[in-house]
C-alpha cells in the first residue's frame, strides 16, 4: 500500500528560528524510498537542525514535513516510523549491551522470544555477536557506534537518521565504518538520512548529497555532479579541492581568465559577463615540454601524497594554480599546462561589489552597516535613502577591531589564484566582500574602513517618502 | 616527623570532633543523673528509654521526628527532582535565574525561614500542627534535592532522553526508564541529605509546631532543658541514633564503592 509512494520524506518550505536566528531557511527536499541522502556543510549550516526535526525532537516554525504524503507535524518523536543514530552515540548507561538494543522492542511488548531473535539478528549484522552481557561503558568508541547503530535497526523503522555517527571515531576506524553502513544500506533497502561535514564521507556514502550553507540548501545532486558541476563557489572549496578563479565569459562556449582565452562547453550567460572559473587541479595536464601549451609557469612546490604529487604552479602571468599528477615535478622547473574545455566549470558570480542600502547623514557622511562613513561632499539632499557600492578590492582590513569603522570577522575565504576573496562577518550578521592579498584565517576579529573616495552612492527612488 | 606531625594533627582534629559523642555514649552506660559522675556500669538507662514505649512523651518525639522526616524528605525528594530537570532544560537568562532563587533559601538563616513560615500560616488562617511542619520542612529541604541532583544530570548525556523518545517510550516511560536510572545516586542522596536536615532541624520546627503539645526531638530536648535539666535518657537515646546515622553512612559508601568496581552480570 505505502509503497505507491515513489517519495518518502517530503521536506517543504522548512524554517527554523533559534534565539531570532533563522538557522534554517525555507528549506525543500524530496528524498525518495531506500535512498542514501546526506546533509553535508559546514557547522552550523542546518543539517543536524533539518534531522531532528524530521525525527521529530523540535518542532518547524514554518513549513512542513510529509511521511508518505502525510503531514507528520503532530505526530511525536516516539511513534515516528524513524530512528536515530546519535553523535555521540547516546547509549543508556545504566542498561548492557543487550538490554540497549532491546529497549525498544520491550517498550512495544513483544514476546520474550521474538525480541531474543532480533537483537542476535542485529548484534551479527554489526558483527558485536557475544557482547549480549557486556556494560555498554566498558566498549570503545567503535563498538559503542556499531551497538547505537543495532539499536536504531532493531525496530525496523522505514528511515534511519544518521548524525554525524562516525565524527569520534579515528581515521582508520571511520573509512571501515562507512564502508560498513553502505553495505548495511544496500542489505537492507531502507532510507538512510545521514549529517556530515566531511565531503569525503558525504561522498563515499550517498546516492544524493544535499550541499547546505547558513541555513539553505546550496546544491542537491549525485556526488558526481556535486563534484564535477558545483552550482557556486561556495560548493567548488567545500567539495575536493579546486582552483576558483575569477573569469570572464567572452561569448558562449569561450571564456577568459588566469589572462589567456580557453574553450569551454557552458552556454547563456551572455558576453562579457564576468563569472566565477572552476578548475580541480586533476584536471590540469601539466608537461616539461612548454611547446604548444595553452600556457606555461614554473613549479614553486611539490609535495608526495600517496598516489599522486600535489603541486603548486605559478603562472607567468603570476597566477597561483594547485596541480595534481602522478608524475612529480621539481620546484624550479618550468612546465607547460593545458585544460581540456570539458573540465572548465563556469559558474555565475553572486555579486561583482559590495551592495548595501543606507541613508545620506550630512552632505560628508553616510549611514550603512549601522555606522557612518565619511564620504568626499555631494549635492544629494541630507535624508535621502541611498545605495552604496564599494569595490571589492577597497575594502581595508585592520587587525585591531576598533581601528575599524565596523568590527566582523573572517566568516569565510576563498584562494582565487591571485588574491583571496573574502566573506567578513559584521557584529550585526551583515556581510562585506573583500579582495585582498593578505592571509587571513577564519575566525579572525578584524575591522573594516573604507577610504572616502571608494564609497560610491547613488540615490534610491523611494516614492512612498516623496511628499 | 613531618609524618608524625601530619598523622597526629589528624588526630587531634577527630579527637577534638568526636569527643563529644564519645563522652556521653560512655555516660550513657551509667545511672547517674547529672553527667560526668560515673556510679558504676548500667544499662538501666537504655530499659528505662524503651520502657517509655511510644505513649511517652520522649517515644512520641522520636516517632514524630522519623516521619515527619520520612514524610519531607519523600516530598521534597519528588519535587526536587522534578524541579531540577525542569531547570536543567532551561535556557540561558531564566536557568541562571531560578538557580540563584533555589540558592537563597539555603543562606537564609532558619530563624528568618521560620518566623517567615510562621507568618505565612497565620496570614492564611492555617492551624498550626503536624502538616505545617512537614511543609515547613519540605521547603527548606527541597533547594538540597535540586542541588544534589543537578550534577548527574549536568553528567548525562542529554540525547539519551531523545533516543528513548526514538525508540518509541513516551515522555514519562523515558523519565522513568532512563533519566531516573542515570540521576538515581543524586536522587538517593538527596533523600538522605533531605532526611538528615529535617531530624536536626530546630528553629523552623519550632516555629511552625503550633500550641498543641507537637514536640520532634529538638524541641522537646529544648523543652526539657528549660524545665531543668536534661532528661538522663536522652544519652542512650544520642549514642544510638549516632549509631544509625554512622551505619547509614558506611551503607552508602560501601554501595557506591561497590558500584563503581564491579560490572552487573547478566542471568
Amino acid at each position: 500500500m505505502a509503497e505507491q509512494y515513489e517519495s518518502i520524506i517530503r521536506l517543504e518550505n522548512l524554517s527554523k528560528i533559534y534565539d531570532g536566528k533563522k538557522v534554517l531557511d525555507h528549506v525543500g527536499l524530496d528524498i525518495k524510498r531506500g535512498e542514501f541522502v546526506t546533509l553535508l556543510g559546514p557547522s552550523g549550516c542546518g543539517k543536524t537542525t533539518t534531522l531532528r526535526l524530521i525525527a521529530g525532537f523540535i518542532r518547524a516554525d514554518e513549513g512542513r514535513i510529509l511521511l508518505e504524503g502525510k503531514d507528520i507535524a503532530g505526530v511525536p518523536p516516539h511513534q515516528r516510523p524513524f530512528n536515530t543514530v546519535f553523535q555521540r552515540y547516546a547509549l543508556f548507561p545504566h542498561l548492557d549491551v543487550y538490554d540497549n538494543i532491546a529497549f525498544g522492542l520491550k517498550l512495544k511488548k513483544i514476546p520474550e522470544a521474538e525480541i531474543d531473535k532480533r537483537v542476535r539478528r542485529v548484534l551479527k549484522m554489526v558483527a558485536m555477536t557475544d557482547y549480549e552481557d557486556r556494560d555498554v561503558e566498558s566498549l570503545s568508541g567503535g563498538q559503542q557506534q556499531r551497538v547505537a547503530i543495532a539499536r536504531a535497526l532493531v525496530g525496523e523503522p522505514k528511515v534511519l537518521l544518521l548524525d554525524e555517527p562516525l565524527a569520534a571515531l579515528d581515521r582508520k576506524m571511520r573509512e571501515d565504518m562507512q564502508l560498513e553502513i553502505k553495505e548495511m544500506h544496500q542489505k537492507l533497502g531502507i532510507t538512510f538520512i545521514y549529517v556530515t561535514h566531511d565531503q569525503e564521507e558525504a561522498l563515499t556514502l550517498s546516492d544524493t548529497v544535499v550541499v547546505m550553507r547558513d541555513g539553505k540548501i546550496q546544491q542537491i545532486g549525485s556526488p558526481r555532479d556535486i563534484y564535477n558541476e558545483p552550482v557556486n563557489s561556495f560548493v567548488a572549496d567545500f567539495i575536493g579541492d579546486s582552483n576558483i578563479l575569477n573569469g570572464t565569459m567572452i561569448r558562449d562556449k569561450r571564456v577568459a581568465f588566469i589572462g589567456h582565452e580557453f574553450d569551454c562547453v557552458d552556454i547563456g550567460f551572455g558576453e562579457n559577463v564576468p563569472v566565477d572559473v572552476v578548475i580541480r587541479p586533476e584536471d590540469i595536464y601539466i608537461k616539461k615540454d612548454t611547446t604548444g601549451e595553452q600556457f606555461t609557469g614554473t613549479v614553486t612546490s611539490c609535495i608526495f601524497k600517496g598516489i599522486h604529487y600535489n603541486m603548486l604552479v605559478q603562472t607567468d602571468e603570476g597566477y597561483e594554480l594547485e596541480i595534481q599528477d602522478y608524475n612529480a615535478f621539481e620546484p624550479g622547473t618550468v612546465v607547460g599546462m593545458h585544460i581540456h574545455a570539458g573540465d572548465i566549470q563556469v559558474m555565475k558570480k553572486d555579486r561583482v561589489c559590495n551592495n548595501f542600502e543606507g541613508e545620506l547623514l550630512s552632505p560628508t557622511s553616510v549611514r550603512f552597516l549601522d555606522a557612518e562613513w565619511e564620504i568626499p561632499e555631494t549635492q544629494i539632499p541630507v535624508g535621502t535613502k541611498i545605495s552604496v557600492q564599494v569595490a571589492f578590492n577597497k575594502v581595508n582590513l585592520q587587525d585591531n577591531p576598533v581601528d575599524g569603522t565596523v568590527e566582523g570577522e573572517i566568516y569565510f575565504m576563498l584562494y582565487k589564484g591571485d588574491r583571496y576573496h573574502i566573506t567578513v562577518r559584521t557584529k550585526n550578521d551583515e556581510y562585506i566582500y573583500v579582495d585582498t592579498n593578505d592571509i587571513w584565517d577564519k575566525g579572525d576579529q578584524l575591522g573594516v574602513k573604507i577610504a572616502p573616495r571608494n564609497i560610491k552612492i547613488t540615490p534610491i527612488k523611494d516614492y512612498k517618502d516623496d511628499d | 616527623m613531618k609524618k608524625f606531625l601530619a598523622q597526629a594533627y589528624i588526630w587531634l582534629l577527630l579527637i577534638i570532633l568526636y569527643a563529644p559523642i564519645l563522652i556521653i555514649a560512655i555516660f550513657s552506660f551509667t545511672e547517674a543523673k547529672v553527667l560526668g559522675n560515673w556510679t558504676g556500669f548500667s544499662v538501666k538507662l537504655y530499659t528505662n528509654l524503651f520502657s517509655g514505649g511510644v505513649s511517652s512523651s520522649l517515644g512520641k518525639a522520636i516517632i514524630n521526628t522519623l516521619s515527619i522526616g520520612v514524610l519531607a524528605a519523600a516530598i521534597s525528594t519528588a519535587l526536587g527532582s522534578l524541579a531540577a530537570i525542569g531547570i536543567f532544560n532551561m535556557r540561558g537568562r531564566a536557568r541562571k535565574a531560578i538557580t540563584l532563587l533555589n540558592d537563597v533559601p539555603m543562606l537564609n538563616p532558619d530563624i528568618i525561614t521560620g518566623v517567615s513560615l510562621f507568618i505565612l500560616f497565620v496570614a492564611l488562617g492555617i492551624t498550626q500542627g503536624y502538616a505545617t511542619v512537614v511543609l515547613a520542612h519540605v521547603s527548606f529541604c527541597t533547594p538540597y534535592v535540586v542541588l544534589s541532583v543537578m550534577p548527574k544530570l549536568r553528567q548525562m548525556n542529554p540525547n539519551t532522553y531523545e533516543a528513548a523518545l526514538d525508540l518509541g517510550a513516551t515522555p514519562g516511560q523515558a523519565l522513568r526508564k532512563v533519566i531516573l536510572p542515570q540521576i538515581r545516586p543524586g536522587v538517593v542522596s538527596g533523600f538522605i541529605l533531605a532526611f538528615t536536615l529535617s531530624i536536626d532541624d530546630f528553629a523552623v520546627t519550632l516555629f511552625t509546631k503550633g500550641n498543641y503539645g507537637l514536640d520532634n526531638l529538638s524541641t522537646y530536648i529544648y523543652a526539657d532543658a528549660r524545665k531543668g535539666g536534661l532528661t538522663p535518657e536522652l544519652r542512650p537515646l544520642m549514642t544510638i541514633i549516632f549509631l544509625v546515622v554512622l551505619a547509614l553512612l558506611l551503607i552508602i559508601n560501601i554501595r557506591s564503592m561497590r558500584n563503581s568496581k564491579t560490572k552487573r552480570i547478566r542471568i
